[in-house]
């Protein structure tokens, strides 16, 4: 197995940042720390994604001299895919640092325990 | 290709596992933009300048940059409130 | 503050007299003591449903169990990736599929792009990044939404004044910025020439817009984009691609095929529609990112 993990070494990175970035989403209270590991995750997907379509010795798919020989260029597709991934990634961030600053406007903290906390104390005065 | 891939799978491995562990919100998100960085010349590598391109615009650029200006008007609202306590404890 | 020439600023800066009081003056140096520090440390009170005792437990229990997860994540994704087909070859099924052969051998021909992404992503797939730029224009709608609500907080003067008192900002942001926008566009209009295109152009330039600003003052770029021409430029963009996708539903939804020829591939106006398409992302993203930014520091574009 560590054979076969070795030839793949990329992808087991990938699946290691992925690991990484999972624990910091569940071991820190911090919001901006939350936010940092989802974008790790995120950037764990891609690279898995993007070592798929990868086979050496092959051109970067932009046609050359007119070659269209399959033989002659990687895979296009998980590039295309990756690329919309990467805007979506983006645009959840904007929207979750949006909602932070918004909860610390209100709460004056960015400990998740400590927004739930003032939350309950809330509702129980209501 | 080799050696440079191994380097540079390395380098994400230790920026990824530092961003979590690091204590400081602001040199963690700079730690986080080397990140972005390497990922991106590691796709370049792969054979996906598109993504290449893209990674080093967004991830590195806005991204992080609306990290940093979270965390600032963070400390500016944490300034505010800390004079604003000074002067009704006055 | 009155503003200066850059050979002002830089005798100024020789001579080490800065337009600001004392307690500005050091703000401007690292102090460690004021960085932001990771809040971090368990709320001390129990939690709604659970008592005293319980919450402690939880509290000693759960960094294990999180840890635990991961490792039990990380062996059941590690036993997948060594089952997979080994890395890098030419012969796994995401590799040989008659789809990828289409797209690389008639690509050219298709849709006259050289670069066979933008080719896949803009003509082949473009459905696809339709919806993409509607998720960026309804995540900007929500941060819209979220920052625009309640009164709006004016950028913070001090930071303002230590920004503009920076030499560094303000030097590299008068040489790149050029740079910078001009690579931008660059990237825009070669997107079905070379790797680039709409998105990473729209986000290069709208970097640039952000350095300006952080710069010189927000005053300068909201000349350019304000809320009028945001509101404007993201409509027209959004109602031109929806427009041309519409049509090519009409056609028969193979691709975008239009009264544009693919001409001739290479030449900067080839490649049918993707150029237009290219450019309107490219106008949406640079809009969209200048104001997250605008939206986060003054709450207003």
């Amino acid at each position: 197995m560590l054979q076969l993990l070795w030839e793949s070494r990329i992808q087991a990175v990938a699946v290691l940042l992925f690991a990484v970035g999972f624990t910091t989403l569940l071991l820190h209270r911090n919001l901006i720390k939350k936010v940092i590991g989802l974008n790790i995750m995120d950037t764990a997907a891609y690279l898995f994604l993007t070592s798929i379509g990868y086979i050496p010795g092959r051109l970067s798919p932009i046609v050359a001299d007119g070659v269209t020989d399959m033989e002659a260029y990687v895979n296009p597709l998980p590039a295309g895919l990756v690329l919309t991934g990467i805007v979506v990634s983006v645009s959840v961030t904007a929207v979750m640092l949006s909602l932070t600053l918004r909860l610390y406007r209100r709460y004056h903290t960015l400990n998740l325990d400590e927004i739930y906390r003032l939350v309950y104390a809330e509702q129980e005065d209501v | 290709m080799d050696l440079i891939e191994l380097c540079l799978l390395g380098l994400i491995l230790i920026c990824g596992i530092a961003t979590c562990l690091q204590k400081n919100l602001m040199v963690s998100l700079i730690i986080f933009m080397a990140y972005s960085v390497i990922m991106s010349i590691v796709w370049a590598l792969l054979r996906a300048p598109d993504l290449a391109i893209t990674e080093a615009a967004v991830g590195a650029g806005i991204s992080s940059l609306l990290l940093f200006i979270t965390l600032q008007k963070i400390r500016d609202l944490k300034r505010k409130d800390a004079s604003n306590d000074e002067k009704t404890n006055l | 503050m009155k503003k200066r020439t850059f050979k002002e600023w830089l005798k100024q800066w020789d001579q080490g007299e800065f337009d600001l009081d004392r307690g500005e003056a050091e703000a401007l140096h690292y102090r460690p003591e004021t960085q932001e520090k990771d809040d971090d440390s368990w709320a001390h009170r129990p939690v709604r449903g659970l008592r005293e005792g319980e919450y402690t437990l939880f509290v000693k229990v759960y960094p294990f169990a999180a840890l635990l997860l991961a490792s039990v994540m990380i062996f059941f994704f590690m036993r997948t990736v060594a089952e997979l087909p080994p890395f890098a070859s030419a012969c796994t099924p995401a590799n040989q599929s008659e789809v990828i052969r289409r797209y690389i051998e008639n690509g050219l021909t298709e849709t006259g792009a050289v670069n066979i992404v933008a080719g896949v992503i803009l003509d082949y797939r473009a459905f696809d990044t339709l919806g993409e730029s509607h998720v960026l224009f309804t995540a900007a709608t929500a941060v819209f939404i979220l920052m625009l609500a309640g009164e709006a907080e004016p950028e913070d003067k001090r930071t303002r004044r230590i920004l503009e008192a920076d030499t560094v900002l303000s030097v590299t942001a008068r040489v790149l910025f050029p740079l910078i926008v001009m690579f931008g566009f660059y990237v825009i209009l070669c997107g079905h020439l070379g790797p680039g295109g709409g998105f990473s152009g729209g986000a290069v330039i709208g970097g640039g817009l952000i350095l300006c600003s952080m710069a010189f003052g927000p005053e300068r770029i909201s000349r350019l984009i304000n809320m009028k021409t945001y509101r404007g430029v993201v409509l027209c963009a959004l109602l031109f691609y929806s427009i041309a996708k519409c049509y090519s539903f009409y056609c028969g939804a193979h691709h975008l095929e239009t009264v544009f020829s693919p001409g001739t591939p290479g030449m900067i106006f080839s490649a049918g529609l993707i150029l237009p398409l290219n450019i309107a992302v490219g106008l949406v993203v640079a809009c969209t990112m200048y104001g997250f930014y605008s939206l986060f520091t003054r709450g207003t574009v």
